[in-house]
């Protein structure tokens, strides 16, 4: 304690109440999860070595400034953190108040997608361009206010005590609310983001409690969604050949394997240790596309080897298993749906991103959490955070 | 805050959050578990396929070595062009993809910047000619015409000319020094073939695809000396095949010289009078055959007896060396290789067998006496040896009474020959040959190197054939099916013969043997063969591996791996009998079948004793091959005309020119030793300077014409009188002074060979 009274000494004496408050039992520091905290940290800090590995070099990107990418991946951690605090600060019952706002706001911008402001970008017509270089991905955005919107519906009633779970008539009323930005969102099309969305509602029913049936009706009825998408003809050429060289990896390996073949070659020659951070050849020749984004796990592949490619996994294994922790922890149904919508949420985002690197999941455009390049993304994954810590700081200490 | 009432966990969602907790770690499990396999149980392989992505190779050819005579004089080298070549890599680096670069370039060398830009351009299904179809990281040529004013412009100002280099590059010439152009003996070079690019792509020195590979004679025998190591720098590039980064260079290691034993006057000389004695034969009326002697082809062979090196090794028909150089044309390779061709491509100093005649007569002495006969005999030298009613004749019919061995040799006496092998036949129980047959004369044969290569530095040497029991038998088993069908008794005189071979043909006839004894029947040998065995005569015994190749030395001069004289065994004769041997055939010089070439025609013989044999080989439905074997104490000659006529008669006086030369022997005997081209072999090696460059002699114009104009003694008076003491000219000596005219006269009448 002498650093804080040296503190004192020289003049610092209102910080001195602010600082033991924050450290004091039961104070909001103590109650926080920090593993969650920490683990987030360490990707977004290490997906910005990874970013500004793959980037570098790439001169038609990075604009001629090698340190684009990674001083833009800390700003976004940044205001990621930022939100994170503010979500805290409001709560996750505060925020349930403001659902119907958030989710008005959302739906509007996905919208404003499919109008002559949105961009394509890979095929997918996804993105918003903002002034300044900037662009906003709105279907990030959508999957915290699904998970919101379908808690606060399916909640409500069990939390005031009325029901011991939700009854039918709520769960049509949560997968109405699921389904119409979902739609648009397909519409884009952004396969990937929807198949995350489905994952999520999978999650959030489950964690409800709602019956059975409901699970397995949408188990079905996705399974049956994903046949009449195939077959009606919805998907584009190219999504369809990505489906083709994940079924078959040799397929072409200049054309559509390519992504997926060069991928391979530079996660599997990273051996146990890799090839040294900035030594990676793959990286450097810059043979895997989109690098900085969907493809960033091949960095640490390759230049971290089976080591940083672990790690990356661990780390989000603790996230993972922490949030679970906040699922079952806490007393309310609301803040269990939350927190499980994000557990689906994440696992499943990480899961396809991460396999479709290693050749175990087809090649869909979606980020991995914290690691990948991206604004939309991380403030989304850093609001999630936010979500969780609330949770975890509002419910009643277990001494 | 925590004010919302309790509701209790229901174990519904306490279950079902268990479940998904599950499932969440199995996911990540499967993702770690992938991970492992990837890079740790797949990792070599990945690792392997990723380094093979991004690592592009430039390999720099290795300047080929030069093939130089035994005093340096260059038999192959390289030319030197001036070669100005631009690296796309380079280029592409610049702002506007080198074309500023490329428009000075044009100007310089006096081209068009449309010409040149097309020149860089790679190929592809778009691009029309001309572009660049090898690889883009290898500097592309623009010109390899470039004048020394324009490759200076280009290397004084090279801040001016990024990525463009003006270097010499070297391309194979064979130079003929003096005339002397060594076609078989030095061989050529052929691009390289795409299963060899495949197999030297992993080696430390691989192939350009526009590499040369030795494919006949020295070029090929000495490829990987000659051709040194290429320079391979690895660059590491990215996806779109930029150049990021060097990933290593070994610098090109120019190949080693070849030092040959070859004199490339000497060369000439013999070639010169090769193809000059095969003129000059068909000239010559044949009177078996009733026309001109054909004279199709010949070899010579000049050897130092005492190491088996070669020094001159001519082949006739002969081609140009550098039809070879830079790709032959499709002409040119029918001219060397079509039926009717006579295929010049064939050394027949070690590809061409046929029948010694005569000159195989050293073996048979030598098998005589070691079958027990004694040296001095004497033995009936008759006119003819009849066997069963079948009568072989001796050369002309002539009987010289009873000799020796020595004296048969002298005077090439058959019958003696024929008498001692069929008297061995007999012994060693005729046609049903007995379990410890001695098998004395092919026994000998074999002993004397015979059937066998000799081992020389040359590719595709030829064994010949020594007609022995087992081969016989052999023979028979490859052909009766053949003869059977054909043969008919009583039928035409083939036919005869092929139902007799049927028959019988496995069986060693007495004719048989007695053919073989004076190198005639089935009987075959190479003429280097012959140098061989002769050379081991002279030189006491040692049955040298003929070698043309004398010393390795590295580009720079710094390393000199010689190639020492090998043996491959010694003559299996007693150190009497071998100069009992000697004193007949220098007999065969002075007063046998070759007198007529050197003693009767001033030869020194006191001051250089001469040796030799003739053998005039018939050939079924052939002319007569002329043969004529010669040693001295450090030379051995032996020359092969195939239908060219008798030994001494059509080779005679190309060897006599040959041993003039050498020595610097004058038409009247007298030697002039500054006339003499190498009047012991040459035995220091050249010196090769560090900057690669070669002290070598001039070689003169064309010395076999010099030669025989020296002989004829038309030299200046003083170098008469230097002649004069070494031998004083006599009335008689100029009386018997060899001149062509009267040589060719003397060709036509008939001797004993």
């Amino acid at each position: 304690m002498t650093g804080v009274n040296s503190f004192q000494v020289s003049g610092y004496g209102p910080e001195r109440a602010g600082w033991t408050r924050l450290f004091a039992r039961d104070s909001l520091a103590r109650r926080l999860d920090w593993p969650i905290l920490l683990a987030a940290l360490a990707l977004s800090l290490l997906g910005t070595l990874l970013v500004y590995s793959a980037t570098r070099n790439r001169t038609e990107l990075n604009q001629g400034d090698p340190y684009y990418f990674l001083v833009r991946h800390l700003l976004n951690t940044g205001i990621g953190l930022v939100l994170m605090v503010g979500t805290v600060w409001l709560g996750h019952r505060t925020l349930r108040t403001a659902v119907p706002i958030l989710y008005g706001l959302s739906v509007f911008l996905i919208l404003l997608v499919l109008t002559p402001l949105g961009s394509t970008i890979n095929g997918a017509h996804s993105w918003i361009k903002l002034p300044g270089g900037f662009s906003l991905q709105p279907s990030e955005f959508v999957k915290v206010t699904i998970i919101l919107g379908m808690a606060m519906l399916l909640a409500t009633r069990v939390d005031a005590g009325d029901r011991q779970y939700p009854d039918h008539r709520t769960v049509v009323q949560a997968l109405g609310l699921a389904a119409v930005p979902m739609l648009i969102v397909m519409l884009m099309p952004d396969l990937g983001s929807v198949m995350v969305m489905v994952v999520i509602v999978l999650g959030v029913l489950l964690a409800s409690g709602a019956s059975n049936r409901w699970v397995f009706g949408l188990i079905g009825a996705g399974t049956m969604g994903a046949i009449a998408v195939w077959q009606l003809g919805v998907l584009d050429d190219y999504q369809i050949a990505r489906f083709a060289a994940f079924a078959n990896p040799s397929l072409d390996p200049a054309g559509v394997g390519y992504n997926t073949n060069q991928a391979r070659i530079a996660i599997g020659s990273g051996g146990l240790t890799g090839s040294g951070l900035f030594h990676g050849s793959q990286t450097t020749g810059q043979f895997v596309p989109e690098q900085q984004t969907d493809f960033v796990f091949t960095v640490a592949g390759e230049e971290l080897g089976f080591v940083g490619g672990g790690l990356i996994i661990l780390l989000l294994g603790v996230i993972l298993w922490r949030a679970c922790r906040i699922a079952r922890e806490t007393t309310e149904l609301y803040g269990t749906i939350v927190a499980a919508g994000i557990v689906a949420w994440f696992a499943f985002q990480a899961f396809e991103n991460i396999g479709m690197t290693l050749g175990i999941m087809p090649v869909t455009g979606l980020p991995l959490p914290f690691v990948s390049y991206g604004g939309s993304s991380m403030f989304a994954v850093w609001v999630a955070v936010g979500l969780l810590q609330s949770i975890r700081v509002q419910r009643p200490m277990s001494a | 805050m925590t004010n919302i009432p309790e509701t209790g966990r229901t174990p519904r969602v306490q279950i079902r959050l268990v479940v998904i907790q599950v499932l969440v770690l199995s996911l990540l499990g499967t993702l770690g578990g992938r991970l492992w396999y990837l890079q740790i149980r797949e990792g070599d392989a990945y690792a392997k396929e990723a380094s093979g992505n991004h690592v592009q190779q430039v390999v720099q050819p290795a300047v080929r070595g030069s093939i130089l005579d035994a005093r340096g004089v260059p038999l192959a080298d390289n030319e030197t062009r001036l070669v100005v070549s631009a690296s796309r890599t380079d280029l592409l680096k610049m702002e506007d993809d080198g074309k500023a670069v490329l428009t000075k370039l044009a100007g310089v060398l006096g081209m068009t910047p449309k010409e040149v830009m097309g020149k860089v351009r790679l190929c592809d299904a778009e691009t029309p000619q001309p572009c660049w179809n090898g690889s883009p990281y290898q500097p592309i040529p623009i010109t390899d015409e470039a004048t020394p004013k324009q490759a200076l412009q280009i290397r004084e100002r090279a801040e001016d000319f990024p990525g463009i280099t003006a270097e010499p590059q070297a391309l194979r010439r064979y130079p003929s020094p003096g005339e002397a152009n060594t076609a078989q003996v030095l061989g050529y070079l052929s691009p390289v073939t795409d299963e060899e690019l495949q197999q030297a792509k992993d080696t430390d020195s691989p192939y350009l695809r526009s590499d040369q590979v030795g494919r006949s004679g020295l070029e090929r025998e000495y490829d990987k000396e000659l051709r040194g190591k290429a320079g391979v720098t690895r660059y590491e590039v990215d996806n779109l095949g930029r150049v990021i980064g060097q990933a290593e260079a070994d610098a090109a290691q120019a190949g080693s010289n070849l030092v040959t034993s070859i004199d490339a006057r000497v060369q000439r000389v013999a070639e010169y009078e090769l193809n000059d004695a095969m003129k000059k034969a068909r000239d010559a009326w044949d009177r078996n055959t009733g026309e001109k002697y054909k004279a199709d082809s010949g070899a010579v062979v000049v050897m130092e007896a005492k190491t088996g090196r070669i020094v001159a090794m001519a082949s006739n028909p002969t081609y140009d060396p550098n039809a070879w150089v830079g790709g032959i044309s499709a002409k040119d390779y029918k001219k060397l290789t079509g039926k009717a061709s006579n295929y010049p491509l064939l050394n027949r100093a070690i590809q061409g067998q046929s029948a010694p005649g005569s000159i195989f007569k050293v073996v048979p002495t030598a098998a005589a006496v070691n079958a027990g006969y004694s040296f001095d005999g004497p033995y009936q030298c008759s006119s003819s040896y009849s066997i069963g009613g079948q009568v072989f004749k001796n050369f002309e019919s002539k009987g010289y009474g009873p000799i020796s061995l020595g004296r048969a040799l002298e005077v090439s006496c058959d019958t003696v020959f024929y008498r001692l092998s069929h008297e061995e036949w007999k012994r060693d129980g005729g046609t049903k040959p007995k379990k410890n047959a001695g098998d004395w004369f092919y026994k000998t044969a074999h002993q004397f190197g015979l059937g066998a290569e000799t081992g020389i530095d040359l590719p595709n040497e030829v064994t010949g054939r020594i007609p022995d029991r087992q081969w016989k038998q052999d023979y028979w088993k490859a052909n009766k099916d053949a003869w059977c069908k054909y043969g008919k008794k009583g039928g035409s005189y083939a036919e005869q013969i092929a139902y007799e071979n049927c028959l019988e043909g496995n069986r060693m006839r007495a004719g048989d043997s007695v053919n073989y004894s004076i190198g005639q029947g089935d009987t075959l040998v190479t003429p280097i063969q012959m140098a061989t065995i002769y050379g081991a005569i002279s030189n006491g015994g040692t049955l040298y591996d003929p070698t043309v190749g004398k010393a390795i030395v590295s580009a720079d001069g710094k390393t000199v791996q010689e190639i020492a004289p090998k043996s491959h065994g010694r003559l299996p004769i007693s150190r009497q009998t071998l100069a009992a041997m000697d004193d007949a055939l220098a007999g065969v010089a002075t007063r046998g079948t070759a007198a007529w070439r050197f003693a009767d025609v001033g030869w020194p013989q006191d001051k250089i004793p001469m040796h030799a044999k003739t053998g005039t080989a018939e050939v079924y439905g052939k002319q007569t091959t002329s043969w004529f074997a010669t040693y001295t104490k450090d030379y051995t000659v032996v020359m092969t005309i195939s239908q060219g006529g008798t030994g001494s008669g059509a080779s005679g006086p190309a060897v006599r020119n040959i041993y003039d030369a050498l020595y610097g022997v004058s038409d009247d005997g007298t030697i002039n030793k500054k006339n003499a081209l190498l009047p012991t072999p040459q035995k220091s090696l050249p010196k090769v300077r560090t900057d690669g460059t070669i002290t070598s002699p001039k070689v003169g114009k064309d010395p076999a014409k010099e030669q025989r104009a020296s002989q004829e003694n038309k030299a200046a008076p003083d170098e008469q009188q230097l002649a004069g003491t070494v031998a004083t000219p006599t009335a008689e000596n100029r009386d018997t002074r060899r001149r062509r005219g009267r040589s060719r006269r003397r060709g036509s009448r008939r001797v004993l060979t």
